[in-house]
């Protein structure tokens, strides 16, 4: 099997106030090489818990991650840093951009994690590919929300990512913007990547070769 | 993209944070160098001080010793040459000496070139009773002053008592009720009494001068003597040693005695002056090493107060700015960047604050240093500067301080949860 994600039978409980909480219970998912999977559901319902599970970023209290076939879990954290740089991609609702640095620094930001002898090259294509090469050397609080989500994908995409994950990245942007991003995350699976993508958007689902529903921590039909 | 190129822009954005700490750095640095150069400009004011005070005594004493110079040109050391074997207990007892030596002594005295004696009065005293009159008198046989061959001739400081006559002290003319022309007989021989000496209340009250040839008959002391007054012995030096040491060349079967000098109560005086300019310049010494001491205790508190100070307001501005910068770090972390390499973000920055913070510190407190004088100080000192180890002590020490104050901050930084810092935004 192709998987570029697999999760099995992940749960994740939290302390709360009134006793345990279980933000995800018992999930099982798999994401392959080119596809583009999509788990909708209401604020709450732990998709972003999911998410950062699989991202190597929230270890679970049961259950195992696998992405193209390693536990990141399994690593020190260190390690497990550099995996994240090595095969992953985030993309934020907020962006996340910083704002001190210009749209080419901040898209070389991964860089800092594993750097890379053509990495400017690389962002510069990408900048040219999201439309922004004329954006550059401006600081996120130049752009529009459109342009500083297409940089957040750009910089996601530097270090040629195996899984892409992306939390409502359409969750601050108009219908055309959503299009364009949705556009681009569907472009990566196009070309062999894979898109793990939660959304509360039902609108963001169109593109999605498969959506999940995730009601109170668990997949439903 | 480098950590460097992230450190800087980062600073760039937010100057205010960057600023306050390298102001606080600089403090706590110009603290520092201010307070060094001010010592070192007290130790130069000590050392202009102390050499102006020792010129000024070195003029004070030479025009002292200028002064003590002419004083003692026309006076000088007193003393008495007498037989070496003469038992100075016996001398003080009986009010004349009891051993006799050769006349010519005087003579040797006179012709040979003694710098420092400049009038020679050769006597034969004796203490005995007057059998004319039962009166116990000391009878001083003189011949006046003998020339010094090789001085400038001088007026006489004691004229010779001419033969038959005789000059009384005022004790035994008074009871005598004797009277200049008197005749009296003295040991058998008539003389016709001279001068008469007034009141002097010691022992010359009861001299009875005549010539020294007549006093030597009368004696049975044919060609002796028993004493060499030598006065106004002149000496550039302060003690007799010189004086003793010629004479003791010319005439060594003799002693030297020094008796009624004024000479020496100066030398002494000028011994006193020249060792409180001493001990002033001593307590100047110690009164500015006293104040530097002070001085010393003061920075001793301030500048480990300030530096802390400076340590506890970086501390606080680092947590201020990881606090800012919290989702960043959650991203950079997403992203993979290593928390080592997080840390490395916040030490970087702490280090280059303390590094401007150094910089412009040590410059301000060079110009404190230049700008400070003491309130008394008229003269100025020159300008300060630190030497190259201890400048590279500072400029490097600052940024470790700095670093160290931050290392918390940016060790909590690196400890971030991503997953919580981006799951709560």
């Amino acid at each position: 099997m192709n998987a570029r994600l697999q999760v099995q039978d992940l749960s994740k409980s939290y302390p709360g106030p009134k006793g345990i909480v279980r933000a995800v219970d018992g999930v099982s998912l798999a994401v392959s090489a080119g596809e583009f999977v999509a788990v909708e559901g209401p604020s709450g319902c732990g998709k972003t818990t999911l998410l950062l599970a699989a991202g190597g970023l929230l270890e679970p209290t049961t259950g195992q991650v696998l992405v193209d076939g390693q536990d990141p879990y399994v690593l020190s954290a260190e390690r497990r840093a550099q995996f994240r740089a090595a095969n992953l991609g985030f993309v934020f609702q907020q962006f996340h951009l910083v704002p001190y640095l210009s749209v080419l620094d901040n898209v070389l930001a991964p860089a800092l994690a594993l750097p890379a002898a053509d990495a400017k090259e690389r962002a510069r294509e990408l900048i040219t590919h999201f439309g922004l090469q004329d954006r550059a050397d401006h600081v996120p609080a130049e752009l529009s929300t459109g342009e500083r989500q297409r940089i957040a994908l750009a910089r996601a995409l530097l270090n040629r990512p195996k899984l892409l994950l992306a939390d409502e990245p359409t969750g601050n942007l108009d219908p055309d913007n959503a299009r364009v991003v949705l556009g681009y995350l569907a472009e990566f699976a196009h070309h062999g990547g894979a898109v793990l993508l939660v959304t509360h958007d039902a609108a963001a689902l169109s593109l999605a070769h498969r959506t999940l529903k995730l009601r109170g921590g668990r997949f439903v039909d | 993209m480098g950590l460097a190129r992230l450190v800087l822009r980062e600073i760039l954005y937010r100057k205010l944070n960057f600023a306050l700490g390298v102001f606080s750095v600089c403090v706590a640095v110009a603290c520092l160098v201010g307070e060094l150069a001010v010592l070192q400009k007290h130790d130069a004011r000590t050392e202009q001080l102390i050499a102006a005070k020792e010129k000024d005594t070195r003029e004070k004493m030479a025009k002292l010793e200028d002064d003590y110079r002419k004083i003692t040109k026309g006076l000088g050391f007193n003393v008495l040459i007498l037989p070496q074997k003469q038992n100075l207990s016996d001398l003080f007892a009986q009010d004349y000496a009891t051993q006799y030596m050769p006349e010519a002594y005087v003579e040797r005295l006179a012709t040979s070139r003694v710098a420092t004696i400049q009038h020679l009065l050769p006597s034969l005293q004796h203490k005995l009773k007057w059998p004319e009159y039962e009166r116990t008198i000391i009878l001083i046989g003189v011949r006046g002053e003998v020339p010094i061959l090789h001085a400038d001739p001088k007026k006489p400081i004691l004229e010779a008592v001419p033969a038959g006559t005789m000059v009384v002290g005022s004790e035994i003319h008074r009871s005598l009720k004797l009277k200049a022309g008197d005749r009296v007989k003295l040991l058998g021989r008539e003389f016709t009494v001279g001068k008469l000496h007034p009141e002097r209340g010691t022992k010359d009250d009861i001299t009875v001068w005549i010539s020294l040839a007549e006093a030597q008959e009368l004696l049975g002391r044919k060609g002796q003597i028993n004493g060499i007054l030598a006065l106004e012995c002149v000496c550039a030096t302060d003690s007799l040693d010189k004086v003793r040491a010629e004479i003791g060349r010319i005439l060594p079967d003799t002693q030297v005695l020094e008796f009624q000098s004024q000479t020496l109560a100066r030398a002494e005086a000028r011994q006193r002056a020249a060792a409180e300019a001493h001990d002033a310049i001593e307590r100047e010494k110690q009164n500015r090493a006293r104040l530097r001491e002070v001085r010393e205790s003061f920075a001793a508190i301030l500048v480990p107060v300030v530096v802390a100070g400076s340590a506890l307001w970086i501390a606080l501005l680092a947590f201020s700015n990881v606090r800012e910068r919290r989702v960043e770090i959650g991203l950079l972390r997403a992203l993979g960047v290593r928390s080592r390499r997080i840390m490395a973000i916040f030490l970087g920055r702490a280090a280059l604050m303390g590094l401007a913070g150094a910089c412009l510190g040590s410059a301000a407190g060079l110009l404190i240093g230049a700008a400070w004088h003491e309130g008394t100080s008229p003269a100025p000192v020159g300008p300060v500067w630190l030497n190259a180890e201890l400048w590279l002590a500072v400029i490097a020490g600052a940024p470790l301080v700095a670093a160290l104050a931050g290392w918390l901050p940016s060790f909590l930084a690196a400890q971030q949860d991503p997953a919580v810092v981006l799951s709560q935004e």
